[in-house]
C-alpha cells in the first residue's frame, strides 16, 4: 500500500481526459492505496455546487476519498458554494501531503 | 529554520502561457517559506521564466501605465525565490536545461539559475525527499 496524491489542474469541460480522472483516482483507492484527490486551477472548478461534473466529487467523498480545493483557485473563480464535503487547503497542505514518505505524486 | 527535506520540481510551460507556472512558483515560495530545499528543472519553454530582459507593460485596455499596471513578470518572481532562499538559509537550485536554452536562444538570465540537463533533474530527484512534474497540457 502507498500513499497517492493525484493533482487535478484540468477544467472537465475543456479537456475530456479530466473525466477519467475520477475513474483513476477511485481505481488507485480501490487497491487499498491511501489516496488523495487535490484540485487546482482549472480543476476545481467541478467541486462549485450544481456544476455537470461535482457528481463525481461527491462520489469520491462518499467513498472515503479526500477531495482538497486550493484556496487561490477557488477565490480567482469565485466559487464559495462547494460540494459537501471537500476541504479548501493551500500549498502548505500541498507540501506537507507531497513530503509524507512513501507518497507518489501525479499531476494531471 | 531548514527542515532538511528537499523537493524537486520540474516544470514545462512557457511564461504567462498556463497558470502551471503560477501554481508552481506557489509551491516553490511555499516550500522555501517551510524551510524546505528546492531544487527546480525548468524543461522546454520554461526556460523562458527566467529570461533577465523582461519587461512590465501597460494595459492599453484599461488604460493603465506601466507603473500603475504593476504587472508581474516572472523573472522577478524567481529573483524573489532567490532572496527568500537565501533569508531562509535554505537551497534553491534552479536549473535550466541546455538545449532547451540553446534552441530558444534564452541564454541571457537574472543571477541564481544555471546550466544543466536531464541527468541533473534525475540525480536532484533521487536525492529528495519528493518530486514533483507538472507537465504541459
Amino acid at each position: 500500500m502507498a500513499n497517492y496524491l493525484l493533482i487535478e489542474s484540468r477544467d472537465p469541460f475543456d479537456s475530456s481526459d479530466s473525466q477519467y480522472f475520477p475513474e483513476l483516482v477511485q481505481g488507485i483507492s480501490d487497491r487499498g492505496n491511501d489516496t488523495v484527490l487535490f484540485l487546482v486551477q482549472n480543476g476545481v472548478l467541478p467541486v462549485r455546487k450544481g456544476s455537470k461534473y461535482s457528481e463525481a466529487m461527491s462520489r469520491l467523498i462518499r467513498n472515503k476519498i479526500k477531495v482538497l480545493a486550493d484556496s487561490f483557485s477557488l477565490k480567482e473563480r469565485a466559487i464559495s458554494n462547494l460540494v459537501e464535503g471537500v476541504e479548501i487547503a493551500d500549498m502548505d497542505r500541498l507540501l506537507d501531503l507531497l513530503l509524507e514518505p512513501g507518497t507518489k505524486a501525479i499531476w494531471h | 529554520m531548514a527542515s532538511e527535506k528537499t523537493l524537486t520540481i520540474a516544470i514545462m510551460d512557457a511564461p504567462y502561457e498556463s497558470a502551471n507556472s503560477t501554481s508552481a512558483l506557489r509551491i516553490i515560495n511555499a516550500a522555501l517559506e517551510k524551510g524546505h530545499n528546492v531544487n527546480v528543472f525548468a524543461y522546454e519553454g520554461a526556460v523562458n521564466l527566467t529570461m533577465k530582459a523582461q519587461q512590465p507593460h501597460p494595459n492599453p485596455v484599461k488604460g493603465t501605465s506601466v507603473e500603475q499596471e504593476q504587472h508581474p513578470t516572472t523573472k522577478d518572481w524567481v529573483a524573489s525565490l532567490f532572496k527568500l532562499a537565501s533569508t531562509k538559509d535554505v537551497k534553491l537550485d534552479w536549473v535550466n536545461c541546455g538545449l532547451c536554452v540553446d534552441e530558444r536562444g534564452a541564454g541571457d538570465w537574472i543571477e541564481g539559475p544555471r546550466r544543466g540537463g536531464p541527468k541533473d533533474f534525475l540525480d536532484a530527484s533521487m536525492a529528495s525527499d519528493a518530486t514533483l512534474v507538472i507537465p504541459t497540457k
